[in-house]
């Protein structure tokens, strides 16, 4: 029996290398197939929480567009957003299943690119979309253009009207001030954060940052190198993990907090002051707060000035893979029109990209105001490197403030190891 | 008939099996192994850029991760308290079926199996909820009872007490598969046994430890095995409560921080050699655990 069993083992053995050999991990070459005039364009868009305002505004937009084009379908399906991520790379390994048009957050524009998912609509975009120079620079990677902005978002602070009254306080004018407000509230109301801040709160953490005159990256010609670690960078991480603590946010429970929690939190009255964004209005109008609320620029470090904030915001972008690319441009231009843009304001209260139609906004909605100021102030964005959707995706700035705020680490050694973190991910 | 004339005729019967194991199993191993030496990123598989050789320089840098050599230890501890507690737990559940009368026995068989068919996700959040430092009813009680300290507190928020929570959870989710394993083999084990041994006035340790473990030994190898590959791979219990593993990472376990470095950063080798340190680590555990059984005569 044995010199058989040894034969058959060699043969399994080697039926076991010949499939070795042929299977190799797959690829997909992502290129396009044709640029057909008909057919079915299909699109996803994020899903909102309050999703029937976008879906009529999208529907009318699409409609027109139909009309305008024979023999063209057009199907839209809204992706919810937590896993957003997971559909885009799968649309991305598999073309065939993929859309031909996608909303995506601006953080990913670079990540996107670099993965071979985004259509370069640069010959395209001759005429320059409804954005401003912030906007557009964030569907711009390397000069080139890969969609148009759909619309901006950007944070202030919301603060409670009735508890600051309450204590003869006037909104802070400073980052001092906010923090002296914030222990003061907490001191004579226990039972409310005075500002809600989260550990995994990024874009509410890194105005403080750049108040100070700091930030998270530096760009040197083509490569980028860590500056969370920078003497003003430290001194906005300090000032901002400073208001971590029994006297205002317990880190027990708000090392854990990320962006959504604070405004879960100021929503539904367990703080006074919280971070947010134009876009956090429907949540915060759906809690106990509704009503005894209102909105000012987050403050900077001299009275009158105003913290910079992250330039967020959502662009729409054609997949390199779409087998009906001009067709895809021209609906990627009707989304984001002037008009469809204006529309998504007055329905969703999302700002405008560009900043003329922004200020007629703020004009037909006075709540729009404390956000335009604050844009117009001067936004920042986060490095446009895919090295970025990796320090993003790898959670460098949430571990570091959550390890100063915990006590594990102080700021100079969080920060040190955080720009070590950053710096690896650029290169790779 | 000569047995050798036919000596392919064994693997013609198992040829199905063989084939079905190879498409299932060996092969996706298989590319696990070939991923984890590659350079292959999201770049690689949409991007267009050419996948490269790496060797073993993503398992050097997956080891001098400190956040990895971490994650190992607190994986290899956290997994073998869980094995402990669930096999613990189960065992006297187990004793304590075969103690009560029909109707607390069906009520505790319900519940257990409740707690088994609750999906980990649903088990988790509601763990959770009951934990919750402004809702949660239990710190709710205790400050009730006149233990202040624990109005507001978050259990989520300490290294340790965060783990002490998941295990609870882990072991509520998986003890009722050793008990009901447990208690179908004590049920096997002949009364005439246990009647010797309470004639012989042993008590009710006694009797389980020197009679009842050791005719159970088989069933509780198995159980032990089965545990130690759960417990090892637990992924959606810390995902769910500790946030994705906890603040700063303090958390993290090796499927989490695979999970971490595969798909959210798209690191998909890395996450491979992850995953690979993890299949070597659960195999050694595995055949140290048979061979010993075999060294004490015993086979599953």
């Amino acid at each position: 029996m044995a010199p058989h069993a040894a034969r058959t083992a060699a043969a399994v053995l080697l039926a076991l290398a010949a499939l070795a050999v042929s299977c190799a991990p797959s690829t997909s070459p992502n290129s396009p197939a044709a640029d057909r005039g008909t057919g079915t364009l299909r699109v996803w868009l994020f899903r909102e929480v309050n999703n029937r305002p976008k879906e009529e505004v999208v529907a009318d937009a699409v409609d027109a567009f139909v009309r305008d084009h024979r023999g063209v379908r057009v199907e839209v399906d809204y992706i919810p957003v937590a896993t957003r991520a997971q559909k885009l790379k799968a649309a991305f390994n598999d073309p065939r299943s993929a859309p031909d048009l996608v909303e995506y957050g601006n953080t990913d524009t670079a990540g996107y690119v670099r993965d071979g998912g985004l259509a370069d609509v640069t010959a395209e975009l001759a005429a320059r979309p409804a954005a401003d120079a912030a906007a557009l620079a964030s569907v711009t990677v390397d000069g080139k253009l890969y969609g148009t902005p759909l619309f901006t978002g950007v944070r202030a602070l919301y603060y409670r009207t009735d508890v600051l009254r309450d204590l003869g306080l006037a909104p802070p004018r400073t980052l001092a001030e906010l923090a002296a407000a914030a222990r003061r509230i907490h001191r004579e109301r226990p039972r409310l954060y005075g500002i809600a801040v989260g550990g995994a709160y990024t874009y509410g953490a890194l105005p403080f940052v750049w108040a100070h005159g700091g930030d998270v990256a530096r760009r040197t010609g083509r490569t980028w190198r860590a500056a969370i670690d920078d003497p003003k960078s430290r001194a906005g991480v300090r000032e901002w993990t400073a208001l971590f603590g029994d006297d205002n946010c317990p880190a027990s429970r708000c090392a854990a907090m990320g962006g959504n929690d604070t405004v879960q939190a100021f929503a539904s009255g367990r703080a006074a002051m919280a971070i947010a964004g134009d876009f956090n209005r429907a949540a915060v109008d759906g809690g106990p707060a509704k009503g005894r609320y209102a909105v000012v620029p987050l403050p900077g470090l001299e009275p009158g000035s105003i913290a910079p904030a992250f330039a967020g915001g959502n662009n729409i972008g054609v997949l390199r893979s779409s087998s009906h690319r001009t067709l895809a441009v021209g609906l990627m231009r009707s989304l984001t029109s002037r008009r469809t843009q204006d529309r998504l304001f007055d329905a969703m209260g999302f700002l405008p990209a560009s900043a003329d139609a922004r200020r007629a906004a703020a004009r037909r909605q006075p709540f729009a105001a404390p956000f335009v100021r604050t844009l117009d102030a001067g936004t920042v964005a986060v490095p446009a490197t895919p090295g970025w959707s990796a320090i993003d995706a790898g959670q460098v700035l949430p571990t570091m403030f959550q390890e100063i705020v915990s006590g594990r680490k102080d700021v100079d050694e969080a920060t040190a190891t955080a720009a070590r973190r950053m710096d690896e991910a650029f290169r790779r | 008939m000569n047995r050798n004339t036919r000596p392919w005729t064994p693997w013609l019967y198992l040829a199905p099996a063989l084939a079905l194991l190879g498409g299932l199993l060996l092969y996706p191993v298989y590319q696990l192994g070939l991923v984890s030496v590659l350079d292959y990123t999201q770049a690689q598989v949409s991007g267009g850029v050419p996948t490269s050789f790496r060797g073993l320089a993503n398992y050097r840098e997956v080891f001098g991760d400190p956040q990895f050599r971490r994650a190992l230890v607190a994986t290899l501890g956290f997994a073998a308290a869980c094995v402990l507690a669930t096999l613990a737990t189960g065992c006297a559940a187990a004793v304590l079926l075969t103690r009560v009368r029909a109707l607390p026995r069906l009520a505790l068989m319900l519940a257990a199996l409740g707690a088994w068919a609750t999906p980990a996700v649903t088990g988790s959040t509601v763990w959770l909820f009951l934990f919750d430092p402004d809702t949660g009813p239990v710190d709710r009680a205790l400050t009730a009872l006149g233990l202040t300290g624990f109005d507001g507190h978050s259990w989520t928020y300490d290294r340790w007490s965060a783990f002490a929570l998941v295990l609870l959870e882990v072991v509520w989710c998986s003890f009722p598969f050793v008990m009901v394993t447990v208690y179908a083999g004590i049920r096997a084990v002949p009364g005439e046994v246990l009647e010797a041994a309470a004639l012989d006035g042993a008590s009710a340790w006694r009797t389980w430890r020197h009679v009842t473990a050791p005719m159970l030994r088989p069933v509780l190898a198995v159980v032990t095995l089965q545990s130690v590959i759960w417990d090892f791979k637990v992924f959606t219990q810390i995902y769910v409560m500790t946030n994705g593993g906890g603040i700063a990472g303090q958390n993290l376990t090796l499927n989490v921080y695979a999970y971490q470095k595969a798909f959210a950063s798209s690191q998909y080798s890395l996450g491979s050699a992850i995953g690979v340190v993890m299949l070597l680590v659960l195999l050694a555990v595995t055949l140290v655990h048979l061979r010993l059984l075999r060294r004490r005569g015993e086979e599953i």
